[in-house]
């Protein structure tokens, strides 16, 4: 009889697509009347969006298990209905003991109190008693590193203090089930990696943990199961190594798009994108050789005439930005009809793995569209036959480089502008 | 002692809103340390912003009654029953400003606190209740400044005087009950936004604080009592100044407040579930 510390069944929930937004005093008087409900009921049953669907699961107590999955599949939304910030539509879910969550770094912090005064605040707000807080007071400082700074208001600390205070407060909580949802993706790389470390002392704790996040590093480091959602719905629910091999081939191939690629905005009805392509000596592929010059094509339609239109490529790895591209100089219409936009790289500019694609465009102000994670690129190892250090990193740069000893050049110099494979195709 | 309502056996469980629910009292008492940190708060802010900030909530009552005293003391030789007008009127500001300023703080407190709503769970009550609270700091400052002026003009300081915390009370639950609907209101519809100040300003003038009940026929005196805060500020001049009692009033208000506070918390309660989805 393993106690469970979570436990879901058959969670659904439905968002009106309006958003559920606060109604008028005509809405309040129409209901009043009759009337307006009629009108309004017609209107809501067309637009309903199913966030999460069918959705279960249980954790045992001390587990630490990984949430991933694209945007919108439904991980917020599941955190929230268990943070208890939204109520299911359907479904009962159980929960033994107590849940804190960290869905942002700095819940309640106010700017004009101090940072002793909003450690006790944002404690409180968390559901930490008094006493609870000021044991720990010590513990927090330290780990913040703000000893010096901590009767000043907050509004005088630098970001990186407020996010290190932020998320010692949270982090030192004593709960029994934590969710904690993408936020340790703020702060700079030194915080990171403490954050980390602290996450990884709070799950061998024996808490149990839910974390949501699209570094999938740090979920394989820290997570022993892995749930992921897709659509809504609980796609995968078992070891990590599986989740995360189901998640990354559900991109799709370099060659066509994702299953569920699609583009938000509201540029996207003006647009429709038909193929994407990458090239590599005049064959289109789907592993490509980072040491062969690659062209992306994205071709596709407009569906009117847009005065100015940007277009751009974004690539992303583990879930990071790498660099964004784009198709013109700015101020360039789009006629409507077909249109072919080209990217070239030079030989050598990507590194081995998997590159998620992001396409997105803007037009005049206001007017965009963005599809995250439509399509990936797969890069092989192939290095010519350099050692395997030379593929850390996430995209090559352009340099030149030296070494001298005793006033001579020790070596050819190594650039980075290289010779080897041809230009474009 | 450790709240069973945090133990670790304790199991919560997570079900979709239903129609009517009662207010679970047990985790309200749970997280009453929340709800003193959050008045805490709003009283240290208010008071940390400038130096004059303690002092206004003090002078703004003070100087209305001082314009009061001249324009419908002085000027339009406004009756009040008797007493020293400037006494009289004050008597009357202190539960009045109390409660506007904690209705109209209550009613976009939780607008205004989307930011928290949206991210942690705690019983949303504790942010009206938080906001009205805040005001009581100045309500009982403000009294000491009455009992000086009742030493003053050498009036009151009867047996009356007993009644006072049972009238602070019943003021505190009007605020509350009004507050909380009016916030609970203000998330689901937005208008309120706009409707609240107005309301709180009509609100003032058919409430007996610059006029006495007598100044209106008595045939229509009933109409004024349905205002619950007639009663209260009645009762607060009864209790302050030695007026006798009108316990007739006085109950009917009573009845008003307690019914204002139970709707107000109700309603409250009923569109909670949904606040994290509209705000």
């Amino acid at each position: 009889m393993s106690p469970y510390a979570v436990r879901v069944e058959g969670l659904h929930k439905e968002y009106a697509v309006q958003g559920d937004q606060a109604g008028t005093l005509y809405d309040l008087l129409g209901g009043l009347l009759g009337a307006a409900r009629q009108r309004g009921r017609a209107a809501h049953a067309a637009t309903r969006f199913q966030a999460l669907q069918g959705v279960g699961f249980e954790l045992k107590a001390g587990e630490v298990a990984g949430v991933i999955g694209r945007n919108g599949a439904g991980k917020s939304t599941l955190l929230k209905i268990l943070s208890r910030i939204t109520a299911p539509t359907r479904g009962r879910i159980e929960v033994r003991g107590r849940l804190a969550s960290l869905l942002e770094v700095g819940t309640g912090f106010h700017p004009e109190l101090s940072g002793r005064e909003n450690i006790f605040l944002n404690g409180a707000i968390l559901g930490m008693k008094r006493a609870e807080v000021t044991r720990k007071f010590d513990e927090i400082v330290d780990f913040a590193e703000v000893d010096k700074f901590v009767d000043t208001p907050v509004k005088r600390y630098s970001s990186g203090m407020y996010v290190r205070l932020a998320f010692a407060v949270a982090a030192h909580l004593e709960t029994d089930v934590l969710l904690v949802d993408e936020v340790l993706a703020v702060g700079d790389a030194s915080f990171q990696r403490k954050s980390l470390g602290k996450m990884s002392d709070v799950a061998r704790g024996g808490r149990t943990v839910l974390f949501v996040s699209h570094n999938l590093a740090a979920i394989r480091n820290l997570c022993s199961r892995a749930l992921l959602f897709e659509g809504g719905r609980l796609a995968f629910d078992g070891a990590v190594e599986g989740a995360l091999g189901r998640y990354e081939r559900s991109f799709g191939t370099a060659v066509g798009w994702a299953s569920d690629a699609r583009f938000d905005g509201p540029l996207a009805p003006s647009i429709r994108f038909d193929q994407f392509l990458c090239i590599q000596d005049a064959e289109p592929a789907a592993i490509h050789d980072p040491m062969r010059a690659l062209r992306m094509e994205i071709r596709g339609t407009a569906l009117r005439d847009i005065p100015v239109l940007d277009l751009k490529v974004s690539l992303f790895r583990d879930g990071l930005h790498v660099t964004s591209c784009h198709d013109t100089d700015g101020d360039v219409p789009l006629r409507q009809g077909p249109f072919v936009s080209t990217f070239d790289f030079p030989a050598g500019t990507f590194k081995p793995g998997r590159y998620s694609i992001g396409i997105g465009a803007t037009a005049s102000a206001g007017s965009w569209l963005w599809g995250p994670d439509v399509a990936a690129l797969d890069f092989s190892d192939n290095t010519g036959g350099r050692p395997l250090d030379r593929n850390a990193g996430m995209l090559s740069i352009p340099y030149k480089a030296r070494r001298l000893q005793d006033d001579a050049p020790a070596a050819a110099e190594t650039s980075r502008v290289s010779t080897e494979g041809g230009g474009p195709p | 002692m450790r709240d069973a309502y945090f133990d670790h056996q304790h199991v919560t469980v997570i079900e979709p809103a239903s129609g009517w629910r009662m207010l679970d009292w047990r985790e309200l008492w749970a997280y009453r340390e929340l709800l003193w940190v959050l008045t805490a708060r709003d009283i240290k802010v208010r008071y940390k912003q400038t130096v004059l900030g303690a002092g206004w909530a003090i002078l703004r009552p003070f100087l209305t009654m001082v314009i009061f005293s001249v324009v419908f003391g002085q000027l339009a030789k406004m009756p009040s029953d008797g007493y020293p007008y400037p006494v009289f009127v004050y008597a009357a500001l202190l539960p009045w400003t109390f409660f506007s300023n904690a209705i109209n703080a209550s009613a976009q407190s939780l607008v205004g606190s989307a930011h928290l709503v949206s991210k942690v769970y705690f019983p949303r009550l504790i942010i009206p209740l938080a906001s009205a609270g805040a005001g009581l700091l100045d309500l009982i400052i403000s009294t000491g400044i009455l009992l000086l002026m009742m030493l003053w003009y050498g009036v009151g300081w009867s047996w009356n005087l007993a009644a006072a915390p049972l009238l602070l009370m019943a003021v505190v639950f009007a605020a509350l009950g009004v507050g909380t609907l009016l916030s609970a209101l203000t998330v689901a519809y937005r208008d309120f936004t706009h409707i609240n100040p107005f309301l709180v300003q009509v609100w003032m003038y058919v409430t007996p604080v610059i006029f006495p009940v007598s100044l209106v026929p008595e045939r229509w005196q009933w109409v004024l009592y349905l205002n619950p805060m007639t009663g209260l500020v009645e009762g607060f001049r009864s209790a302050f100044l030695g007026k006798p009692f009108d316990v007739v009033g006085l109950g009917v208000s009573f009845l008003v407040a307690a019914a204002l506070f139970v709707t107000g918390i109700t309603y409250f309660e009923k569109v909670e579930r949904r606040f994290a989805d509209i705000i």
